[in-house]
């Protein structure tokens, strides 16, 4: 999948990595793909209700040996 | 912005007082497990829908009531305070978050043995688990203990008391018992039911119908009633011929479910027969302790959990089902979902698999859900 931007919020707890998918899906065009690499599993839930909540689309996740890998299409 | 500890929360809830809980974990996870307490108000807002700021929520938010803000670790709470602080609003975060709220315990003494001694209850208040521990000249026995297993052996070196005995009434689903580490720990007897314990990979004592064991000089004695329903193994203690810890078979407000090992219509009858049989034939004048509760209206004013076998069997619905079909039918459709990560933890509490710390809190998280109402 192609994602316009990577971020890494691995190592970061609640609530940085959401905050800091918030700022960094500010920085990529409507329609393009970000993927966030983390490793606090309370993300699972909490991305997939976020981008539900902001109209953006959860495209998938997976868990990558502990780092739980998302795709977020921007809304 | 203050720390309110799980403790200070939980005197709260014993004393009926007063909290506004904002509650920041998403919607979901709210919906299945929260903090509760009789004069408690609620409002859950995602802290994810907080980010830009919380002008949006602020009149949602009672100006005349203390605020505590509750999330899963404690990270978002701590942001979500600061920035009703930064509103003008005085707002504690819950510490450790409903991770410590999962953990903590508190100690409520139940009463005084017969021959002195005392008998206590140390409630887990955010998953409704009770755990006891009997004390006599210097000796001690536990039930039920949970995985915080330095509250159990603080307490009793506070009391002066060594550790002789620790008991499961059953093999565990709902959480991780501290049974086998604390026994490791102090070198006490580890008892388990062995109709539960066909699979464990460790050693242990057999806990069988009338055994009784001797706690202190004074000769407190557990007697040993089986009493399956909700496990096959499933067994109660009569203590001091004054209580009754019944496990999981029954509760103050409810009875056990007989589906969590995955064999509920098979141990229907047997619940039956230990709840209207077995539990009949004893003393009314018992006071029962069981080894969970469901709801925050179980607890009495001082904390405990406890009820007379007398009264249960006046007013608990499970103990007044006349129709064994109908009985049958509540205690296997219908059933609430079950606890999370039920079969890993009884994996866990078999000895099979060996998680670390972490994943023992994550498989804990939630509510007991052992009962049927």
């Amino acid at each position: 999948m192609n994602a316009a931007k990577v971020l890494d919020a691995k190592g970061l707890a609640c609530p940085m990595p959401i905050v800091k998918t918030k700022k960094a899906i500010g920085e990529i065009e409507s329609g393009q793909v970000l993927e966030v690499h983390t490793t606090d599993k309370g993300a699972v839930k909490d991305l997939a209700a976020w981008t539900e909540s902001t109209g953006h689309e959860l495209l998938k996740h997976e868990d990558d040996n502990g780092v739980l890998k998302f795709w977020i299409k921007k809304g | 912005m203050k720390a309110m500890s799980a403790k200070e929360v939980t005197k709260k809830v014993i004393h009926n007082e007063e909290l506004f809980i904002l509650d920041v974990r998403n919607e979901t996870d709210f919906n299945d497990w929260k903090i509760e307490g009789k004069k408690f108000d609620y409002l859950n807002v995602p802290y994810f829908d907080l980010l830009d700021g919380v002008e949006p929520i602020l009149d949602k938010i009672p100006a005349d009531k203390e605020l505590l803000v509750v999330c899963a670790k404690e990270g978002s709470s701590v942001m979500v305070a600061e920035m009703l602080e930064e509103a003008g609003r005085d707002a504690s975060y819950l510490k450790g978050g409903m991770k410590s709220w999962s953990e903590h315990l508190e100690p409520v003494k139940v009463g005084d043995l017969k021959n002195g001694g005392e008998m206590y209850q140390f409630v887990r208040i955010g998953k409704g688990c009770l755990s006891y521990m009997v004390i006599s000249n210097g000796e001690a026995a536990i039930v039920d203990a949970t995985r915080m297993t330095d509250v159990f052996t603080d307490f009793a070196a506070e009391k002066n008391a060594e550790i002789k005995h620790v008991f499961d009434t059953h093999l565990h689903a709902d959480h991780i018992s501290g049974g086998r580490k604390i026994a490791e720990k102090t070198g006490a007897s580890y008892w388990l039911p062995p109709k539960d314990a066909e699979e464990v990979t460790f050693e242990y004592s057999r806990l069988e119908d009338g055994n009784e064991v001797m706690i202190g000089s004074t000769k407190i004695s557990i007697q040993a009633v089986y009493s399956p329903g909700h496990t096959i193994g499933s067994t109660s203690f009569v203590v001091d011929d004054q209580y009754l810890l019944s496990g999981d078979i029954l509760f103050i407000d409810s009875i056990g479910r007989p589906d969590l090992a995955g064999k509920a219509g098979d141990w229907a009858g047997d619940l039956r027969e230990t709840l209207y049989k077995r539990y009949k034939d004893l003393s009314g004048e018992l006071v029962v302790l069981p080894a969970h509760f469901m709801i925050i209206e179980e607890l009495n004013e001082d904390g405990s959990v406890s009820e007379k076998l007398g009264t249960l069997f006046a007013e608990n619905h499970g103990l007044n089902i006349e129709d064994e079909g109908e009985f049958r039918k509540l205690v296997s459709e219908n059933l609430p979902p079950q606890p999370n990560a039920y079969q890993e933890i009884r994996e866990t509490n078999m000895g099979k698999i060996s998680p670390d710390e972490e994943k023992q809190r994550e498989m804990e998280i939630g509510p007991n859900r052992c009962a049927v109402r």
